[in-house]
């Protein structure tokens, strides 16, 4: 019948980014996690904590993401008691490609690992389905990624600032949650740098508005705020 | 009442001869269901064309840049020409996880052999061999690494081109190509190859394959790389990108004469 939505699997359809700039990570994403046609998480955090330094943005298969995410971070805590120091982003990465190359017939999941170490400063590392490992300036993944390509081809350049690069994830993840039914809720960034990390959490309706949405109103019997207005260009 | 209607299932399944994978969803035979073993896969990240010249100095690889995700050109920097050891080059089309796989299994081959650290080293000939039995093998275990692989080198004076491919078919030739090379670039090196070109007919002869490829083939994109090994070593270029020529007179008006096509 038309309830296959009960016993789907939990899926994030999701939008994830990362972004590389003069100085740290800033990694991005929305929070919805659907199973089948209802939203199972309205709230969902998709970016997560690894060690201090390193975060990682989970797509695809809810459970496949959670699980490798959990695995790595075992691993790369024993790593580091061994090592004496913070874990670099390479290392990390590459423990996630192996997770995901040796498992590729099972998992169903695109990761971006992002973060901070004092050899290579902020990186990204892609590491989608198959479990290929690319070094990236930038990195976007999950079902609305689709329509952030065209949009991050004209809009984002090298040696931008901290606060260039959060506003350019926002503005990404926010463009990909008004076209992809699959993501949607609030966009979370995460800024990662010599300094730390810092969480930001940027609600539903706070989000600037786009083509044919309309600001947010109480009720058909008050005026709308006037603190949402539609973009232009 | 519920472990009846389970027989049941099990019954209609089994007469089925493919059910749908558990997991995958995919075709799957119904006695391979409950197998431990996984098996072929499905490539997601893929790079296209390789192609390989010998010429007087060596050999000469092209490649361009690109790693598909389907119809997407998602990747656009990726380095599908590496170097093995001293003496040889290793290109590849299909599946960039597992290529990045086979140029670690083969850093570490390099690396093994160097640590004998007896004047001896594994020239390109020894390292198709290798490339062909863990093909070979991974095929007949019904787990390929899904890729088409090009393999130049020069040890001792002796040129070396060759291919291998995910089921094990490997030969050597004076010019090869992987994917929709073999179709658009071997006609043209069946033209045009001679032997003993110079360096700079061989990359005016691969640059000539290489825009035919970027016109006629979907997954190809502009940026490309051309490698190259001799006796001296190897050197893979900087990325760069080829013109492409659309100012022809029949492509500015071609409905002329038949108003309505193309």
């Amino acid at each position: 019948m038309d309830m296959d939505w009960i016993n789907a699997p939990h899926s994030m359809g999701t939008t994830i980014i990362g972004v590389t700039y003069n100085g740290g990570t800033v990694l991005g994403a929305d929070s919805r996690t659907s199973t089948g046609m209802y939203v199972a998480n309205r709230a969902s955090d998709k970016i997560t904590q690894l060690t201090d330094n390193v975060y990682l943005c989970r797509s695809g298969s809810a459970a496949d993401s959670q699980v490798v995410s959990d695995y790595v971070r075992y691993f790369l805590h024993q790593h580091i008691i061994q090592l004496g120091q913070p874990a670099t982003v390479k290392v990390t990465a590459n423990l996630i490609r192996l997770l995901s190359y040796n498992n590729k017939n099972t998992l169903e999941t695109g990761l971006i690992v992002g973060g901070w170490d004092k050899y290579e400063g902020g990186s990204i590392y892609s590491v989608p389905l198959g479990g290929t490992m690319l070094q990236l300036p930038f990195a976007i993944g999950g079902s609305g990624s689709s329509y952030l390509y065209g949009f991050l081809d004209q809009a984002w350049k090298d040696g931008m600032s901290k606060e260039e690069a959060e506003a350019l994830v926002v503005k990404c993840v926010s463009l990909a949650i008004a076209r992809d039914g699959a993501s949607g809720g609030v966009v979370r960034t995460v800024v990662i740098n010599s300094e730390g990390v810092t969480r930001n959490f940027y609600p539903g309706d706070k989000l600037p508005l786009w083509h044919e949405e309309l600001p947010l109103r109480n009720s058909l019997l008050e005026e709308a705020s006037s603190e949402a207005e539609p973009m232009h260009a | 009442m519920l472990a009846a209607a389970q027989k049941d299932e099990k019954k209609d399944q089994a007469l089925k001869n493919h059910v749908g994978h558990p997991q995958t969803g995919r075709d799957c035979p119904f006695t391979l269901l409950n197998s431990p073993i996984s098996h072929t896969q499905y490539p997601y990240v893929t790079g296209t064309s390789v192609l390989g010249i010998k010429y007087k100095d060596g050999v000469l690889l092209a490649s361009d840049m690109g790693g598909s995700y389907g119809s997407t050109l998602r990747y656009k920097s990726v380095q599908r020409l590496k170097p093995i050891g001293k003496h040889t080059l290793l290109g590849a089309g299909g599946e960039i996880s597992d290529f990045q796989e086979i140029v670690r299994y083969l850093d570490e081959l390099i690396l093994y052999d160097n640590m004998w650290d007896d004047g001896n080293s594994l020239g390109p000939k020894e390292v198709h061999n290798y490339l062909n039995r863990l093909m070979y093998n991974r095929r007949n275990k019904f787990n390929p690494l899904w890729n088409t692989l090009v393999l130049g080198g020069v040890k001792n004076g002796q040129k070396y081109l060759g291919t291998v491919n995910m089921i094990g078919v490997h030969y050597e030739e004076n010019h090869v190509a992987t994917g929709f090379g073999n179709h658009l670039a071997r006609p043209i090196f069946r033209d045009e190859w001679h032997e003993d070109m110079t360096f700079e007919e061989g990359v005016k002869l691969l640059e000539k394959c290489m825009l035919v490829l970027l016109y006629r083939d979907r997954s190809a994109v502009n940026k490309l790389q051309i490698a190259k090994i001799t006796e001296e070593g190897a050197t893979i270029s900087e990325p760069y990108a080829i013109k492409t020529h659309w100012e022809l007179e029949a492509f500015k008006n071609p409905a002329t004469g038949a108003v309505g096509s193309w």
